[in-house]
């Protein structure tokens, strides 16, 4: 069974080496300032106990003040996960840093927030929609799109 | 022992030789000459019109009785379809076994299934390759209007937006037995066409 790891615990560890970048933790997730959030998750996966080489799933959630987006990470080396979570709070053209050069299965992923969120990750090769076409009018999955 | 000697009801063999020859002499006495044509009183113009009544009735027997659906299984109602032509109900009664791949070797399209904007431009498509004479069967509640997810962003609100349907099976999902019943209602059309008005406006 992967071991879920406390965001708590992770939060104090990375607190010391990105002083401010980490909003708030929990047992369950902690949540990281979307300037650092590159920086942070190249520390998790490059840091060998820590050792986060495979990305679960990316989500967004649309929490109406701001966008949320999930990060669910594996470590196939020492069979933990943890959930990271980063916030935007622009929501007129809401910008996250792209995660594809650390994990190549964030491509459809980040894509998918893209068409459906409108959500912008920067860097990301190939950022169109991927489910709807283009030119489809806004991002149905928003709370506000009617 | 007499062998020629009658014995009961039966007659004995130098009877039967006897009698079938009177049968052969008598039809080839009055077999002398060829027997007329039937239709040789008809003039040209309507013995092709008789004709063409037999192609309709050919045709159509033909057709409805090896009507091959192309794959174009969008979403869950292709397991009822998959169902249905499985050996429990077997479409191949009907002479549907043979699924094709290729739409350009079939003549029945089954929309099984939700249609998204995005995948229509492709049904449109496999219609357009299909080759005349081509039929559609709209199965399921999302074929016939959308069903539920008929206001939704990315759905066709029924495929008669993309396609002409001929036959609507209600269900969501249809039982097989609906489907069988939406095929029998196809073959009855299909039985009722003419070739000589064939050609469907679009």
């Amino acid at each position: 069974m992967t071991v879920a790891l406390s965001g708590q615990e992770i939060a104090d560890k990375l607190d010391k080496q990105f002083p401010g970048g980490i909003v708030e933790s929990s047992q369950d997730s902690l949540v990281v300032n979307s300037e650092f959030l590159l920086m942070v998750a190249t520390f998790l996966k490059d840091t060998p106990d820590l050792d986060f080489n495979y990305l679960t799933a990316i989500t967004a959630v649309d929490y109406y003040d701001y966008f949320e987006v999930v990060y669910r990470l594996t470590s196939m080396e020492h069979n933990h996960s943890l959930v990271v979570k980063t916030r935007c709070y622009e929501r007129a053209n809401p910008t996250l840093p792209s995660v594809v050069s650390l994990w190549r299965g964030a491509d459809f992923q980040e894509r998918e927030i893209y068409d459906l969120m409108g959500i912008s990750f920067d860097g990301h090769p190939n950022l169109k929609r991927l489910f709807l076409w283009q030119g489809f009018k806004g991002h149905p999955l928003r709370r506000d799109y009617w | 022992m007499e062998v020629d000697e009658p014995t009961g009801i039966y007659p004995s063999a130098t009877e039967l030789d006897r009698t079938e020859s009177e049968v052969i002499e008598a039809l080839k006495k009055r077999s002398q000459q060829p027997i007329p044509d039937p239709d040789e009183w008809l003039d040209e113009e309507l013995k092709r019109n008789i004709l063409l009544t037999s192609v309709d009735a050919i045709l159509n027997w033909a057709r409805r009785s090896s009507l091959w659906p192309v794959v174009c299984f969008p979403a869950c109602c292709a397991f009822e379809l998959i169902t249905t032509a499985a050996s429990r109900f077997d479409i191949s009664r009907f002479g549907m076994e043979i699924i094709r791949a290729s739409p350009r070797q079939a003549d029945l399209m089954i929309t099984a299934g939700t249609l998204t904007w995005k995948m229509a431009p492709q049904v449109r498509r496999i219609y357009d390759q299909m080759p005349e004479p081509k039929w559609v069967i709209a199965m399921g509640a999302c074929a016939i209007s959308g069903g539920i997810f008929r206001s939704s962003y990315s759905v066709v609100p029924g495929y008669n937006r993309i396609v002409p349907v001929d036959v609507y099976v209600p269900g969501c999902p249809p039982r097989p037995e609906a489907l069988l019943y939406g095929i029998k209602m196809l073959q009855h059309k299909v039985s009722k066409g003419s070739i000589a008005t064939e050609g469907r406006e679009e």
